[in-house]
């Protein structure tokens, strides 16, 4: 017994050492799974705070792009209404595409990385304002990304500029999908996967969220083809997509409720269990 | 001693606030960002308690994680650099090292550049690895390790000369 006392004493910073080793290597471990813990993330109280202040500051600087981005859509808007055929007329719902279904949250980005393979956005709403996990997240050019974890007040998004993030997206003319990835090299570009060869894909060509997804509705830009390439192992499409989004210029974004989704999920899962 | 204490607590919110606040958004070419804040690690009174450092540095590390999103990367990192801070002081001072009279915070000399220089090399090398976790990928990790390294070394000269002790 003395001895084990003797030894632990001797070797205390050595154990400390492998201690502390220790849970810094499991929570790494741990990070690059698809659902990370909630307590090294930056949607807690103190980070989420103290991003919240330092954004507020930064936000000042960003006035004038901000505001044009603002006066753009709202030109956008405007064409959209003078252009609309008759305001008399009662309006069909477009109740197919589910876009009436969506509520949708207004946040902002109070924090954004982009130089790292697996990169994460900060926004000021959280579980209090209904926010999930899962939902999808857009801004006025196209998608953003994916919820992580929430706290109350802030949540932390899977930005599409993620290795991990995996989103189903289409041709917008042609309806082949493919799945959205990234390779992790340029902030501008992500790539489109598993595009099947019969497709005719042009440079220039528009690219859209699919309908498979339960996250995002279907037809929110995503960006637009600007290479292509043939895999001749897979015999697929790996498609270079060139962003809408200025991912390294986020201000206000939209998340998107989906009230369909655990319907869709609960649907699939049981038809799983019946097989 | 107590002003010591003092000193490190301030050393280690100011340095973390400044990593958080400015080099966090630097981004030059995109990927290429310094970190700093590990003067906090490099600079810790050389004839303190180890064990002080170790949990000092885990604390840095956790912190550095919570702000940037990084899983334990920057604690793993901060850990191992803070344990083998010792045997790195024996490489770079020679072996006849007396602790007492080691001062980090001065003029650099050849023995300080090279212990600057092989802690954040250390550093760095670990952060990267666990942030990209892939060997396919181990081109692009020393790429980012090695010019990474570069910027953070002239930041921490830079830093270390701005806040010497001036003596007359």
């Amino acid at each position: 017994m003395q001895q084990i006392f003797n030894f632990i004493y001797k070797n205390s910073n050595r154990l400390l050492f492998l201690l502390l080793l220790g849970i810094s290597l499991f929570l790494s471990i741990q990070s690059h799974s698809y659902h990370r813990s909630k307590l090294i993330s930056s949607a807690n109280f103190l980070s989420g705070g103290v991003y919240e202040k330092i954004n507020n500051v930064s936000e000042y600087l960003n006035l004038r792009t901000q505001n044009d981005a603002l006066a753009q859509e709202n030109a956008k808007l405007r064409s959209l209404l003078f252009n609309a055929k008759d305001t008399s007329s009662i309006k069909k719902l477009d109740s197919l595409k589910g876009v009436n279904q969506n509520d949708i949250i207004v946040s902002k980005v109070i924090h954004n990385t982009f130089n790292t393979h697996e990169n994460y956005l900060t926004i000021n709403s959280g579980s209090l304002q209904g926010v999930k996990s899962d939902m999808g997240v857009i801004n006025s050019l196209g998608i953003v990304g994916i919820i992580d974890n929430t706290s109350n007040n802030y949540a932390t998004v899977i930005s599409i500029l993620n290795v991990k993030s995996q989103i189903n997206a289409k041709l917008k003319k042609s309806n082949h999908f493919g799945s959205l990835t990234w390779d992790g090299k340029s902030t501008g570009f992500v790539q489109l996967t598993d595009v099947p060869r019969l497709a005719s894909i042009r440079i220039g060509d528009t690219i859209v969220t699919g309908g498979q997804s339960v996250i995002f509705p279907e037809n929110i830009n995503i960006g637009t083809v600007s290479k292509r390439y043939y895999e001749n192992e897979t015999n697929y499409y790996k498609i270079d997509v060139k962003l809408f989004n200025d991912m390294t210029n986020l201000g206000h974004v939209y998340i998107i409720k989906s009230k369909n989704r655990d319907e869709i999920i609960n649907l699939e899962k049981k038809k799983e269990k019946d097989e | 001693m107590n002003s010591a204490l003092f000193v490190n607590i301030f050393r280690f919110i100011m340095l973390l606030a400044v990593q958080i606040i400015i080099f966090n958004n630097m981004n030059f070419l995109g990927f290429i960002s310094p970190y700093p804040y590990i003067l906090f690690i490099i600079l810790y009174p050389v004839n303190s308690n180890k064990s002080g450092l170790l949990a000092a540095s885990f604390f840095l590390g956790l912190c550095m994680d919570m702000f940037s999103n990084s899983g334990g990367f920057h604690t793993a990192a901060c850990v191992i650099l803070a344990y083998y801070r010792p045997y790195l002081f024996k490489f770079a001072f020679g072996l006849s090292y007396e602790y007492q009279t080691i001062k980090l915070n001065d003029v650099l000399t050849p023995e300080r550049f090279t212990f600057l220089l092989l802690s954040v090399v250390i550093h760095h090398l670990i952060l990267f690895t666990l942030e990209a976790f892939k060997f396919t990928l181990i081109l692009d990790i020393l790429l980012r390790t090695l010019l990474s390294s570069v910027f953070t070394l002239i930041i921490c000269i830079i830093i270390i000369y701005l806040t010497k002790p001036n003596r007359r």
